[in-house]
């Protein structure tokens, strides 16, 4: 059995959910197997979407997550003898994987964007050094494999709704959460986003985002932002683009103010297209640039906004 | 109370990297202590200043890796153990070298970096939680001990949150949670005398490199002069139409 971590937002499976179903029956078809999903709820679940696309799907009430949770739930899902796990790559992802891993002494490949069986093994390819190399890599089963956001077609329903199975976890030491804060999420997802405006330094202040706010709502993308402009207060951590932030991979990748330190185009240098607006011209960004504007961002962008309203009218 | 942060030496992410024989050769590249465990030696020293007792560095990696070693011990930690391994090594493999290490020093926390600057990977935290069989704290960006227990704060994948967790647990680190400091001279001198401990590690890595390349993308680098920012935004937004397709 191919098991699949169908992660929710509380209401619908997210995109990147149907991104594992796809790699998911790929291996299960190598394998002659079937592919059942995981779905683990804080509250609302997804189930009728959920069981359109499995055989089976094997379904707990968690609670508040934790990646002690998580990982129990899954490891007891996985119980029905499973060859790959395959769960969307996140950060929390990633913290549950690492203990289900472990305890299943599997071989783990994160962040794949490419993955196939054969004589048994499993191969993916996946970047390493920052983003700088892409690596090709193999192990035999049970393996644990995330599959990195935008990289593959979304799964369609199967046609025949699975069988749904509750799980029952045992109680595990974890960690007890106190306050979630909850960032006020706008538009689309970063990690998933066709399109990502980002500022940096040179944007010069907290409100001046409003515009860049602005350009990504134009464009139907999010709002990213470097470090610097985290680290002073201006924009969430969760809007971070960059080694110590996330990773993104969208078609356009417009970056205002920025200077390009390597911690950040480690997040943001596999993008399809890369726009850069600095009044630097020797900034580092423009040589990772498709099209730049040597110039003001505070000039540039509000006229940027004006010629995309332009265009879409 | 016993502190321990766990490294690993990776190349300086603006250091040239090569393939020589479909394999990176780190030969010319310059070595680093990884910048985000160095979030973790920082922090295990923060708290040894504030609660006593000792810090100590563990790493994972070839010889050279001393190196590393030696640079947190010139900030400030107490002593090393270098669990020595040539070549790659997954996750859960490296889990597997430290986790006896950590067993017998049975330390009142432990520390690593939220991601490796080298195998890109985020799941060591995890791994060596699960290992040891206690709670893991990713993506930490505050930290305070309140008797045996911690509060953290770590962030989501949207948002963060506050947890209190019972100790000892695994922590990874991430910019935001501290400021490391620089090795001093006087600590480097110290650092030369610290003890670092060997230890062997025989075992496999259960994933296996076959292939690796650099395909850094050719960029068009049609940068447009701005000084009429109007007539510079139309063009771009004309190229990113036609051209490019994007938007």
């Amino acid at each position: 059995m191919i098991l699949v971590v169908l992660d929710h937002d509380g209401s619908k499976l997210r995109k990147a959910s149907l991104e594992a179903l796809t790699r998911a029956r790929k291996l299960a078809e190598a394998f002659g197997d079937g592919v059942a999903g995981v779905l683990l709820a804080e509250g609302q679940a997804p189930v009728e979407e959920a069981r359109a696309h499995v055989e089976t799907l094997y379904v707990a009430e968690l609670g508040p997550y934790t990646a002690e949770k998580w990982a129990a739930g899954i490891l007891e899902a996985a119980k029905a003898g499973a060859k790959a796990i395959v769960a969307p790559s996140s950060r929390q992802s990633r913290a549950y994987l690492g203990r289900v891993a472990y305890a299943l002494k599997a071989g783990l490949l994160e962040d794949t964007l490419e993955s196939w069986a054969e004589g048994g093994e499993v191969y993916a390819t996946r970047y390493a050094y920052l983003n700088r190399v892409t690596q090709k890599v193999k192990s035999a089963p049970p393996v644990v494999l995330t599959v990195k956001p935008n990289t593959t077609p979304l799964a369609e329903p199967r046609g025949q709704a699975g069988q749904v199975v509750p799980l029952s976890i045992p109680p595990v030491p974890t960690v007890e959460v106190l306050e979630r804060v909850q960032e006020e999420k706008k538009g689309v997802s970063l990690t998933e986003a066709d399109v990502v405006v980002t500022g940096g330094r040179g944007m010069g202040s907290a409100e001046a985002f409003k515009q860049v706010e602005e350009l990504a709502a134009l464009l139907g993308g999010a709002v990213g932002a470097t470090r610097a402009v985290v680290d002073a207060g201006w924009r969430p951590y969760g809007e971070q683009v960059g080694q110590t932030g996330k990773t993104v991979q969208p078609s356009l990748y417009i970056a205002l103010g920025v200077s390009g330190a390597v911690q950040h185009l480690a997040g943001m240098n596999k993008s399809k297209y890369i726009v850069a607006v600095n009044k630097d011209p020797e900034a580092p960004i423009f040589k990772h640039a498709d099209y730049g504007i040597v110039g003001d961002v505070h000039q540039v962008l509000p006229a940027l906004i004006q010629a995309v309203k332009k265009l879409k009218d | 109370m016993k502190f321990v942060a766990v490294i690993r030496q990776v190349p300086d992410g603006e250091s040239r990297l090569r393939i020589q024989g479909d394999r990176v050769d780190l030969s010319g590249a310059t070595l680093i202590l990884d910048q985000m465990d160095e979030y973790g030696v920082e922090e295990a020293l923060r708290l040894k200043e504030k609660h006593g007792g000792e810090a100590i560095v563990v790493g994972f990696g070839p010889e050279r890796t001393e190196e590393a070693i030696r640079t947190a011990l010139a900030m400030g930690m107490d002593r090393g153990i270098h669990v020595v391994h040539e070549g790659y090594a997954d996750p859960v493999t490296v889990a597997e070298a430290l986790a006896p290490v950590l067993k017998e020093e049975s330390p009142t926390l432990i520390l690593t970096g939220g991601q490796q600057a080298d195998w890109d990977s985020q799941a060591l935290g995890g791994a060596l939680a699960e290992a040891l069989g206690v709670p893991v704290v990713p993506w930490t960006t505050a930290l305070q001990l309140e008797g045996e227990t911690a509060k953290a704060k770590h962030d989501l994948d949207e948002g963060a949150e506050w947890v209190r967790v019972r100790l000892p647990a695994v922590f990874t680190t991430q910019q935001g949670l501290n400021e490391p400091r620089y090795p001093t001279l006087p600590g480097i001198m110290k650092a030369k005398k610290k003890e670092i401990k060997r230890v062997a590690f025989q075992g496999t890595s259960r994933v296996e490199i076959l292939q690796e390349s650099i395909q850094e993308k050719a960029r068009l680098q049609k940068i447009l002069e701005g000084k009429d920012p109007v007539a510079a935004a139309e063009e771009l937004v004309r190229l990113l139409h036609d051209e490019a397709k994007v938007i």
